[in-house]
């Protein structure tokens, strides 16, 4: 924090620490910016149903009356290879995004973070064991082995989330005892050791409150290159199968009927980069804000 | 450094071993007949036994993985079932077009970030280094299928000179069978006719797998660019009266180029992964197309062998970077035998 206190514009007279921070986030453009596009991916994600033009076009729904329509007043994105919305499918698409995000994060952050923590404070050969593997696992190439795993468990949405989320869990790992070996000199873990505290007590209550605003900070980050990895599986027919409307499928689709019928690929792609772009603006400006290094 | 030299090596081989077994478990493993899959469900019982008996499959787990392993310490992958050649011959026939793909992308990177890094620096807090923010962001977040697309719409309208598939234009009758990278031995056979066409058709994927890289370099050129400008010995020099040309690119850039190197040698580590994607959209017939076609036919044979080719250059180049760096920072030398 005190970067924080040494900021000369910062005007920290009477302020807490987290108003401060907040003060440094409001005077980053780009991090309210991309504050702004997240919490819009996400409130289209969740009311999905009301938002859409046209929710029928989430499905398997055809009209071939309507189909390669052009980008007009009634389909903003225009319509698909079956006349379905584009711009429907693209805000039920945000909903497959963010769930594999949450799906990826839910299981590697937790898993990534208690691995961590335990070879960082435990040391020994529980350091060995979990930093030699988790340096193995980040030998492999990502992409790579995504697209093998995905491959031999068979195609869609659940594998690919496992795919992913079985590499994705050494990043946190690395973070975290990065982090807390760094932590480990501290007088505090000495002083909790001292007055007796538990392993799981200095592990959880003393520790890892440290960690928290890294963890944020990658998360943010992450985010979107989970958007980015899945929408890439997908697009390769390796992710989330028609008819459920995921951004990357929607991309492959569409770049059949190019260039004529462009919107039908460069609608979804523009969503994707849109998303993406929200997620590393917010996770740069978070960090800038709690001043961390990852 | 010769004891690091070799821990490095053992490491490197241990990590491959690993990936062997892994993917191979995780091939065998899964539910489903592998045989079965291959013939389809079209195939009579005797059919599939008798795949299974030529596959090695009635034997015991272990003794198939030692197969599986002696084969490939002798360089044998097995056979393809989408091909039915042996996927080592089809993975040397594809390499050179995603290794000439790769390294087209790596020049490209070099070329374009480390000045336009330099440049923001110099221009610091400018226009030109508001602009260049906003390259390097969108190079950042565009993901390499939708730049790619992007680039074949733009190119299909306008700009007729490049190609949006292949590596050579039909009409052109050329092979290379010197080092199987078009452009060289282009060269080296006076044909350059050959050599602008393969150019051509190198521009738009190469762009598509460069952007990621670009933008992350120039961003870490810009900073230690920055971060050197500030130290004494450059307001020295610049005092003695040497040219701020000077100053800036033989010695600030020398002493900035570490952290872009870094990230250059990674970014160059994982192109073979992002090559997947680009590879597919532009029909560029390399190992990653060969890897997603045989993918989407369950051809575990010659997935494997793909994953193992990309894990064996993803980690090669992951060390010769390591040991690049310790050549041009001395420390990095130090830091890195302390580590181990």
């Amino acid at each position: 924090m005190s970067a924080l206190l040494n900021d000369p514009d910062a005007p920290n007279r009477g302020l807490t620490s987290g108003q401060m921070a907040f003060y440094r986030f409001r005077r980053n453009p780009l991090a309210i910016i991309g504050a702004i596009i997240v919490i819009s991916v996400i409130l289209a994600a969740i009311f999905a149903p009301w938002l859409a033009p046209s929710p029928e076009s989430a499905g398997s729904f055809v009209d071939f009356r309507n189909r390669h329509a052009p980008p007009s007043w009634d389909h903003p994105m225009g319509t698909d290879n079956v006349g379905r919305d584009v711009l429907s499918r693209v805000i039920y698409g945000y909903r497959v995004s963010l769930g594999l995000v949450l799906g990826v994060l839910g299981f590697a952050v937790p898993f990534g973070v208690v691995l961590g923590l335990a070879a960082g404070y435990f040391g020994g050969w529980t350091e060995t064991l979990i930093m030699r593997f988790t340096d193995i696992m980040l030998a492999l190439p990502p992409l790579a082995m995504a697209l093998a795993i995905t491959a031999v468990l068979s195609p869609n949405l659940i594998n690919a989330m496992i795919a992913i989320t079985l590499l994705w869990w050494t990043w946190h790992t690395r973070l975290i005892y990065r982090i807390v070996k760094a932590q480990m000199n501290e007088d505090y873990v000495e002083a909790a050791r001292v007055a007796g505290a538990s392993d799981v007590h200095i592990l959880f209550r003393e520790l890892l409150p440290n960690c928290v605003s890294a963890v944020a900070v990658k998360i943010s980050l992450d985010a979107g290159f989970v958007i980015l990895f899945g929408a890439a599986l997908s697009f390769l027919g390796l992710g989330v199968q028609p008819p459920t409307p995921d951004l990357g499928t929607m991309v492959a689709t569409g770049s059949e009927y190019m260039p004529e019928m462009w919107w039908q690929a460069v609608m979804p792609g523009l969503a994707i980069l849109y998303a993406i772009l929200g997620f590393n603006l917010l996770g740069d400006g978070l960090r800038d804000m709690l001043d961390v290094e990852l | 450094m010769f004891s690091y030299l070799l821990r490095r090596a053992i490491t490197l081989l241990l990590v491959l071993l690993g990936l062997a077994i892994l993917i191979f478990v995780i091939a065998r493993i899964v539910p489903g007949d592998p045989a079965r899959i291959a013939l389809g469900p079209l195939a009579t019982a005797d059919q599939v036994t008798e795949l299974r008996a030529e596959m090695g499959l009635d034997a015991a787990f272990p003794v198939q993985l030692w197969t599986y392993l002696t084969g490939l310490a002798q360089g044998d992958l097995g056979k393809s079932l989408l091909t039915s050649r042996p996927v080592m011959d089809d993975i040397r026939a594809a390499l050179p077009a995603t290794f000439e793909l790769v390294l087209f992308t790596v020049v490209l990177q070099i070329v374009v970030s480390i000045p336009l890094g330099v440049m923001a620096a110099v221009y610091r807090n400018t226009w030109v280094d508001n602009v260049l923010r906003v390259v390097s962001l969108i190079g950042v977040v565009t993901p390499g299928f939708v730049l790619a697309i992007l680039l074949q719409l733009v190119a299909a309208h306008y700009l007729g000179f490049f190609p949006v598939t292949g590596r050579l234009d039909g009409s052109i009758d050329f092979s290379a069978d010197i080092t199987g990278l078009l452009v060289v031995d282009g060269v080296l056979a006076g044909r350059f006719d050959v050599v602008l066409d393969a150019a051509r058709h190198l521009f738009l994927p190469s762009i598509a797998l460069a952007a990621a890289g670009i933008g992350q370099v120039m961003r870490i050129t810009r900073t230690a660019m920055i971060e050197v400008a500030g130290r004494d010995f450059i307001e020295a020099s610049r005092a003695y009266g040497i040219p701020e040309r000077v100053v800036t690119f033989r010695y600030m850039l020398r002493v900035a180029s570490v952290a872009p190197l870094t990230i250059l040698g990674l970014e160059f580590a994982s192109l073979i992964g992002n090559a997947f994607i680009v590879e597919f959209v532009f029909s560029w017939p390399g190992i990653a197309s060969y890897g997603v076609r045989t993918i989407l036919q369950k051809d575990l044979n010659a997935v494997i062998g793909v994953v193992l080719v990309s894990g064996l250059f993803f980690v090669v180049a992951n060390l010769t970077i390591d040991l690049l760096l310790g050549l041009l920072d001395p420390r990095h030398r130090i830091r890195a035998a302390r580590d181990r």
